[in-house]
């Protein structure tokens, strides 16, 4: 059975001038445990697709099916990792960590525990009391994504989420946060507009089409055994990975005429 | 003490000497800032007895001083102060708190804030003095006239810098909080209000002074006690040494009540270091 179901979903925005198709017969099928990165042109949809999947917004048409049952709001089930850490600033490193617990009602002293054991396998041992001004950006990224995984989520939407980062820092937290869900067995959603990110971690590239958005093409990754959850730098230096680029890069290009 | 020494040991000749550059300039100005107070008292009281200014008329420091004295041996001053204060206080605490609520309100429903919206422009922009012979008629001269007065001037702009503050908090911070299935309550509670601490703060600021404005005036307009009543009391009677000492004291307890609202902030936005 598969993971998630996105049956024919459309959806339209409305404004005062204006009535934008955002998304339009989109149709995406995610096994258990894969890894799909989505590419496409600025404004296809794609951060309106993940909204959609975490029940933020409802479709104007269509379904959307997690583990056989219709998504209707906001579910436990489903972490969404936004573009930027969004730390709140008068919290400390830890608190911030349980925020997603805290709200759900889920704070107790076992998960206190387990979130202060994750911070410690993530390199964060020593900042639980520590404000969000006083890490670097990568370490700030971190603990977003713990502040995600804390709840237990078996699907992870990833928004663009190393695009406040830069370059070095991205490639570093990218290569972390690849370990850290592999190593949970999470079946996990990325929008990026780097391509080249989206082929060093998915095992699955979607390519959208400009607005209204839907699926152009497939692309499946595989590198070979020897890379299967392999480390986003190793992936990179495959041969396989310029192939990948090129098509991948034509594909988006042709989208631009 | 000791720590901040043994660091010092380790700066270079330059670094100290930079250090002790800012620290002798800060020195000066505070002492620039004392002797221009002190100037300026001595100028007045030597114009007023070398008589280039007419005593009746201006008062001189001392003898602003032996009102206060008096003031004091008659055991009016506390009484006096203790109004004046305590009606800013009551007056500040009950504005902030109604500003507070009624800009949660407007946060909580958008469709509220837009009908109230023209509303609370004007009745920002009514100059609240007006409204103090409807607050002694309805209260009666006295405390509760004056407090009303005091909360009349300090309560929608408190209302419209948090309900401000609240609007402009990060979206995304509350996207966030929608993606853990938080309830409105919880944003309210986790988001909006710690975001706004720094914007409450603010308004607090501006409010101290203007719920002062408010005692003053509901003072002049009536009652038997305060530093508003002292000044217009003083006025009538052409006792000018009491005015200058009530105006003098009214200085002081303003700075003072605008200090504790900086220790608060002080104490409260620790994370903001």
């Amino acid at each position: 059975m598969a993971k998630l179901l996105i049956n024919n979903v459309s959806l339209k925005y409305h404004t005062i001038e204006d009535e934008i198709e955002a998304l339009r017969e989109f149709n995406l099928k995610v096994t258990a445990e894969e890894f799909i990165g989505i590419v496409g042109p600025s404004g296809c949809g794609k951060s309106t697709l993940l909204s959609l999947i975490a029940g933020l917004i409802k479709p104007t048409t269509g379904s959307i099916i997690l583990d056989g049952t219709p998504i209707s709001g906001t579910t436990q089930k489903i972490g969404y990792m936004l573009q930027q850490d969004y730390l709140f600033e008068w919290r400390t490193i830890l608190d911030n960590a349980l925020l997603g617990l805290e709200v759900m009602h889920r704070k107790t002293p076992d998960s206190i525990a387990r979130v202060k054991q994750m911070l410690k396998d993530y390199g964060l041992s020593g900042f639980e009391n520590s404000y969000p001004h006083q890490l670097s950006g990568g370490m700030r990224q971190r603990v977003a994504l713990i502040r995600t995984l804390a709840t237990e989520p078996d699907l992870l939407l990833l928004d663009e989420p190393f695009s406040a980062l830069d370059y070095q820092t991205r490639l570093a937290v990218g290569e972390d946060v690849c370990r850290i869900l592999c190593q949970h067995r999470k079946t996990v959603i990325m929008v990026t507009h780097d391509i080249a990110e989206a082929i060093s971690m998915a095992d699955r590239v979607i390519v959208m089409t400009p607005r209204p958005g839907r699926v152009k093409s497939e692309h499946v990754i595989d590198f070979g055994p020897e890379y299967s959850h392999g480390s986003p730098l190793k992936r990179r230096e495959s041969p396989k990975f310029r192939e990948y680029f090129a098509a991948i890069w034509k594909e988006l290009n042709s989208n631009e005429q | 003490m000791n720590s901040k020494q043994g660091r010092q040991a380790l700066y270079s000749i330059e670094h100290v000497r930079y250090l002790r550059r800012i620290r002798v300039r800060r020195r000066i100005i505070v002492l620039l800032q004392i002797m221009l107070l002190i100037s300026a008292f001595a100028i007045w009281e030597a114009a007023a007895d070398y008589g280039w200014i007419n005593q009746f008329i201006t008062s001189k420091p001392s003898r602003a001083w032996t009102a206060v004295v008096n003031l004091f041996n008659r055991g009016e001053l506390w009484r006096h102060l203790g109004y004046t204060i305590g009606e800013t206080c009551l007056g500040f605490s009950v504005g902030t708190m109604a500003g507070i609520i009624v800009a949660a309100m407007l946060w909580w429903s958008d469709f509220i804030s837009k009908i109230l919206d023209p509303y609370i422009v004007i009745l920002n922009s009514v100059p609240k003095v007006a409204l103090g012979p409807i607050f002694i008629v309805w209260l009666g001269t006295g405390l509760k006239a004056v407090v009303a007065m005091a909360i009349a001037t300090s309560v929608i702009v408190t209302i419209m810098v948090v309900h401000n503050g609240f609007k402009n908090i990060d979206p995304n911070k509350i996207k966030l909080m929608h993606t853990f299935g938080a309830t409105r309550l919880q944003i309210f509670t986790k988001v909006v209000i710690p975001a706004s601490i720094p914007t409450m703060i603010a308004a607090l600021k501006v409010s101290v002074g203007l719920s002062l404005v408010g005692t003053i005036v509901g003072e002049f307009l009536g009652s038997k006690a305060g530093l508003g009543y002292l000044i217009v009391y003083g006025g009538q009677i052409f006792n000018m040494s009491l005015v200058m000492a009530a105006v003098i004291m009214l200085s002081i307890v303003s700075a003072l009540l605008y200090y504790i609202v900086v220790l608060l902030e002080r104490k409260v936005v620790k994370y903001n270091h």
